[in-house]
């Protein structure tokens, strides 16, 4: 099983510098830090795209994406109170901000057709990574049948979100 | 004359619509993770199409040219067939998300 998770990391790692990490199954405080935290990550580049972007792909896209994760982060907030649940901050979550703010460093740099394509790029490789963790550690870790549920339609939207950040991509070219 | 004309003309008018929409039904798909119900719907010219959102996130109904529904995270959409034939819609912010409605003519 760790043998299955390293090699399932390794191969993410290849794609972004950060990693979630793989020396033990989170438990469900620590999956939905990690969920939120992803969903904040995005919201927040989102938010600069929709700042210095004048490209009405790029800006669809990006309202996109504030929309969408904000509505699943309430959902997850929902879903925590309720269950009493109280978030806890990890390693994952910590490596996952601190790549976020560098990132988000290289892209308040960038200008016009090149923040376009850095942005929508990052987006390609940033929802891939997620998806390959909520694929492979965070749903099969979840104990609580609902946190599973909202993790799976989370997947199959951050899937969407992946091949639509495909699409502006290929526009960009 | 002119005025009897007049007076069948809108009796008929008004028996047309009244036939039509006493025969039109609804119909409904329910939106629930990120998929237009399972399958292509089916419908006739004159029905209601009624989209139901049981997703967290909004979604639309749209066909570009000719209509876009947005329909709320818990709320609905809703969508008069007018002319027979296929409508091939997709959601304006999930683009993978794609619906078919086969319409009859009556």
């Amino acid at each position: 099983m760790f043998n299955r998770l390293s090699a399932a990391f390794a191969a993410i790692c290849l794609v972004t510098p950060v990693a979630f990490a793989a020396d033990a199954s989170p438990t469900d405080p620590q999956i939905a830090h990690i969920a939120y935290t992803a969903g904040v990550i995005d919201i927040e580049a989102a938010k600069l795209a929709l700042e210095k972007s004048k490209n009405k792909q790029v800006v669809a896209f990006a309202n996109d994406m504030l929309r969408d994760h904000e509505a699943v982060n309430q959902q997850a907030l929902a879903l925590v109170k309720k269950l009493k649940v109280v978030p806890e901050d990890n390693s994952t979550s910590q490596s996952l901000s601190a790549a976020a703010t560098k990132e988000r460093k290289k892209l308040a740099t960038l200008k016009g057709s090149d923040f376009d394509k850095a942005y929508v790029d990052n987006e390609v490789a940033y929802h891939k990574q997620v998806n390959g963790a909520l694929e492979t550690l965070l749903i099969p870790s979840a104990k609580n049948g609902e946190l599973k549920d909202l993790l799976e339609t989370g997947l199959k939207l951050f899937q969407g979100h992946e091949q639509h950040a495909k699409h502006v991509a290929a526009t960009l070219k | 004359m002119m005025k009897s004309i007049l007076g069948t003309a809108l009796a008929c008018a008004i028996f047309s619509v009244e036939c039509l929409s006493a025969r039109a039904a609804t119909v409904e798909i329910t939106i629930h993770n990120l998929a237009f119900g399972s399958g292509t719907a089916n419908a006739a010219v004159g029905d209601r199409i009624v989209w139901s959102n049981k997703d967290v996130m909004d979604h639309t109904a749209t066909l570009d040219g000719a209509f876009d529904i947005r329909i709320p995270a818990g709320g609905t959409g809703m969508l008069l067939v007018t002319k027979a034939g296929q409508i091939r819609y997709y959601c304006r912010y999930h683009p993978n998300m794609v619906g078919t409605i086969e319409v009859d003519a009556r």
